[in-house]
């Protein structure tokens, strides 16, 4: 149990969205990055699908462009505390891009990647069911660079850190992996309701 | 794209636990900056540019947490400094200010953080803005202490003198002290933001850059320690404080 904090009431009231632990950032969506964020090419840019798969498929700019993309409204939740309401996204839906590779019965998790060399562990469940996308839009526009453009994953049921920006691509795996903060100490998983910041929580 | 930092050397993993942190001593630093030394029930090495996570708990359970710098370099002692900036409408930076005082104890976590963080054996570059100061003093004591200031070297861009944190301790020889709003009398640069001239004499080659700020600070260092040459898998970049979507 918390210890109680002398003093301290808290804001109030909380709004029912904000998982436990989370504030509201209104109108901002902050930025955190351990590195420069990548200038991109979309004319180099590719998309990557690897490991425990039927076929490994991997698509260009313009292959990808052509899929049928989907719109996610929701919220999202950084680990770092902030929360922001009512974004709006486009994207391809993980569970297509994944169907075109076939992944083998023993599949159970992904290693989710960057073109920066970032890397993040899901397991297959939290990136398939329409729960995750291949993202290019936000707030009715493209992607930034600061967040992730010209594509980043989307798994808003999960911390932002899993929504990995600059997404390269997903290597299908039997056994977990930790990435890269995860390995520094964040939680395998990321519920933000079950508040899964750092290992053990 | 040659950064990976996906295989880079990081701390091991571990469960971070709560403890009870006792607040020993709160001194101002800046307007609206006060360190606030807290003694550890369990004390934990940290590396100069790791963070501890905060936090408060009201009676009825309502919590609240933060991840504030530690500025304190890895000295033995069972105490850490954290530097907190008086954040308007700031729900844990305003009760740290206002209501906490010494004897009263918190609870924190950790430490966390092992891409932002200087192991002192190598020539590190650290650039920051603001309350970047904190984990990049980190990293200057903790040379200091180690006996090799050689290592390091710092530029602060902050908007005036009375910015700059720690007293005497930043007003050094391996520091660099960029004003933005006011400059000292007699100073030979007027005030301004960073650029590119004032980057390129601190860069030797071979360092790893540490810029902490907020993220317009951050990207704008970044490109200017790109632009001086140095290599984009040498910088590491901690930002904090929200942007604009």
């Amino acid at each position: 149990m918390p210890r109680v904090t002398r003093g301290f009431v808290g804001r109030r009231p909380r709004d029912s969205r904000l998982p436990p632990g989370q504030y509201d950032a209104g109108d901002q969506w902050p930025v955190l990055t351990a590195e420069r964020a990548p200038h991109l090419d979309t004319d180099r840019w590719t998309f990557r699908i690897e490991g425990l798969v039927e076929r490994e498929v991997e698509w260009t700019w313009d292959e990808i462009g052509a899929l049928p993309r989907e719109r996610w409204d929701g919220d999202i939740h950084c680990v770092t505390t902030w929360s922001k309401f009512g974004m709006r996204w486009s994207g391809i839906p993980v569970d297509d891009l994944l169907e075109a590779a076939g992944p083998l019965p023993r599949a159970r998790f992904v290693v989710a990647h960057s073109h920066s060399g970032y890397t993040t562990n899901l397991p297959l469940a939290d990136v398939t069911g329409g729960r995750a996308w291949l993202a290019f839009d936000a707030q009715g526009g493209p992607l930034t660079r600061e967040h992730g453009g010209p594509a980043r994953l989307l798994v808003p049921h999960l911390y932002f850190w899993k929504s990995v920006k600059w997404v390269a691509g997903l290597r299908v795996l039997a056994e977990d992996e930790p990435g890269f903060w995860e390995r520094n100490g964040y939680h395998d998983r990321g519920d933000p309701w079950r508040e899964q910041r750092f290992q053990g929580d | 794209m040659s950064t990976d930092p996906g295989t880079r050397p990081t701390t091991p993993r571990r469960t971070l636990r709560w403890q009870a942190a006792t607040v020993l001593g709160i001194r101002d630093e800046a307007p609206a900056v006060r360190t606030f030394t807290l003694g550890l029930e369990e004390p934990a090495h940290h590396l100069p540019g790791q963070y501890y996570v905060l936090r408060l708990t009201a009676e009825d359970g309502y919590t609240a947490q933060r991840s504030y710098s530690v500025a304190s370099a890895p000295d033995g002692r069972p105490e850490i400094d954290l530097t907190v900036e008086r954040l308007d409408d700031g729900e844990v930076s305003e009760f740290l200010h206002d209501v906490v005082v010494p004897g009263d104890v918190l609870e924190v976590r950790g430490p966390v953080g092992g891409w932002f963080a200087w192991t002192g054996d190598s020539p590190a570059l650290l650039v920051g803005g603001g309350s970047g100061q904190v984990p990049l003093t980190a990293m200057l004591r903790h040379a200091r202490a180690a006996g090799r200031p050689d290592l390091v070297r710092m530029i602060l861009s902050v908007r005036t003198p009375s910015d700059l944190y720690y007293g005497d301790e930043l007003h050094v020889p391996q520091v660099t002290p960029v004003f933005t709003r006011t400059a000292p009398d007699g100073s030979a640069r007027p005030a301004g933001r960073l650029v590119l001239d004032d980057v390129a004499p601190l860069v030797r080659g071979g360092e790893t850059a540490y810029v902490c700020g907020s993220p317009a600070f951050a990207d704008a260092a970044a490109a200017l320690l790109a632009e001086a040459g140095v290599p984009d898998d040498a910088i590491r970049i901690e930002q904090f404080g929200p942007t604009g979507s």
